[in-house]
């Protein structure tokens, strides 16, 4: 299953008609308060992923794929290198695109599960789902039906659905997490860890979420850190080493 | 694939815009040479610490001080006029009506002798409303929505507490679907648990409204929560600018890392 040379295994897809290419991508963390300490992350990062195949980064941990999946959502910033995400018949640089050609792509092109849920006070775990549909102009009833059967079919507790997820366990913030990130169609949706704090149900369940995507044409790239899920849903396995400084 | 394809999403125009824009006080420098535009809906958080300049630049964005050297633009009626050339008059129209200014002290921008449902239908009789029933219908909706009970409408705000007191204010400032909104430290002096509601309240009337918000405070979870933007200053100067998430997670200045790296979660 693994394949370090990215071939065409979809019928006519090719690096060319990719959703996404990076290209020869660097990325150095400078810590200044740390006498300008210098932490590489990639050296050169090449990968690409098509319309509906999901694309698994692979390597150890402190390798550097969550950075990359941070770069390609545009929170990490790049110091060499390209990030071409083909937006309708247009082609954007992340790693040139003004803040606010970033936040359109989040809006329309991008979707991202990170490993945490960043909670906001006050606002209910179905408005919070919701809120990627309510940003699109879905109107809120809709989005709202759309945020519940999501959360049923992720087994989250009905009783839950109207708390802020600032009290729930990591597990069930990780849920509301997946259904914010699923709830919405992109054009490329990254992954970081998504199965990491469910049981084997919840995670058979994004399991079949993530084939749905594939099967609407979404590009995913994640990450995969259980090799029985990343098996079922990941079409190539990128190795994230051979991108390192010292490669 | 062609790299460099123009994006259609920067066509839109922005609402301010500031060139160069310095004020100093006698030989101190209160901001130098600042460049910013703000677009319509989007909030831009203005970060750094006490005497960094936010303020000062916010007075002067707000034409409330005169610059020493630069300027500031704000578009009307489809074309941006230079603030400088406006008359006074026309300054403090627009203050009352297409713009808002939330200060962190309520009592600068509440009139503390007047009712809550008067600090808000006052705003709306800038705009020219003059129907009483109209006026306290609205009123009573806005207190509504900064979730201040209806019988509170003919107390005055001494009666309020600090945080009803910034949600009164929020509302006459909002009152009048501005497109521009002033905010210097909203939830500055508040406790945690009012703060949260506080945030609440602007992130969804702002949104609501879309209206566009340059917010200045020194507390970057409150600009990680409520700004697309960001601005860094010190000294006086911009030290680093852009996507709010992406200047916290990934700092490049030194000065931002130690103020990322002072705070306990942003």
């Amino acid at each position: 299953m693994t394949c370090l040379a990215p071939a065409p295994h979809l019928p006519g897809v090719n690096a060319a008609s990719a959703v996404l290419r990076v290209a020869g991508v660097a990325k150095t963390f400078t810590l200044h308060l740390r006498d300008g300490l210098q932490l590489p992350v990639v050296a050169d990062a090449d990968l690409w992923v098509a319309a509906g195949e999901c694309v698994a980064l692979g390597g150890p941990s402190g390798a550097g794929k969550s950075s990359l999946l941070k770069m390609v959502y545009g929170n990490y910033r790049v110091d060499r290198g390209q990030i071409l995400l083909q937006a309708g018949a247009q082609v954007v640089d992340i790693a040139r695109a003004t803040p606010r050609q970033i936040l359109a792509l989040r809006r329309a092109r991008i979707g991202y599960v990170s490993q945490f849920l960043r909670v906001i006070p006050r606002i209910s775990a179905l408005d919070v789902v919701a809120e990627p549909l309510r940003d699109e102009g879905v109107p809120a009833e809709a989005a709202s039906q759309r945020a519940r059967a999501l959360l049923a079919r992720l087994n989250l507790p009905e009783r839950l659905w109207s708390l802020p997820p600032a009290t729930f366990s990591g597990g069930e913030q990780q849920r509301v997490n997946i259904a914010r990130g699923f709830i919405a169609s992109r054009d490329l949706l990254l992954l970081d860890e998504p199965t990491a704090s469910l049981d084997a149900s919840n995670a058979a369940a994004v399991i079949d979420l993530i084939r749905a995507k594939k099967a609407e044409g979404t590009a995913v790239l994640g990450i995969f850190h259980d090799a029985a899920v990343r098996d079922q849903v990941a079409d190539r396995i990128v190795d994230v080493t051979r991108f390192g400084a010292s490669a | 694939m062609s790299p460099r394809a123009p994006l259609p999403l920067d066509l839109d125009t922005p609402l301010l815009v500031a060139h160069r824009l310095t004020k100093h006080y006698g030989a101190r420098i209160g901001c130098e040479d600042v460049d910013l535009e703000v677009f319509p809906g989007e909030v831009l958080a203005v970060v750094g610490e006490s005497g960094s300049g936010k303020s000062t630049l916010l007075a002067l964005l707000a034409s409330e001080l005169q610059p020493s050297a630069g300027r500031v633009c704000y578009r009307q009626d489809g074309r941006l006029q230079d603030l400088a050339d406006l008359g006074e008059a026309e300054r403090r129209r627009l203050l009352r009506t297409q713009w808002g200014f939330v200060r962190q002290n309520p009592e600068q921008g509440l009139r503390m002798a007047v009712s809550a449902g008067g600090n808000v239908g006052e705003r709306l009789m800038a705009v020219g409303e003059r129907n009483y029933g109209t006026i306290r219908r609205e009123a009573l909706t806005w207190l509504e929505r900064v979730e201040i009970a209806a019988d509170r409408i003919d107390d005055d705000p001494r009666a309020f507490s600090g945080g009803m007191r910034q949600r009164l204010q929020i509302a006459r400032n909002l009152v009048t679907h501005p497109r521009l909104v002033f905010m210097d430290e909203p939830t500055g002096g508040l406790d945690v648990s009012v703060q949260a509601r506080l945030l609440d309240l602007i992130r969804s009337l702002v949104s609501d409204l879309g209206a566009a918000v340059i917010l200045v405070t020194h507390d970057l979870a409150v600009a990680r929560l409520l700004s697309h933007r960001i601005m860094v200053m010190r000294r006086g100067r911009v030290i680093e600018t852009g996507l709010t998430d992406q200047v916290l997670d990934d700092p490049q200045q030194p000065y931002t890392q130690l103020l990322v790296a002072s705070v306990l979660a942003a």
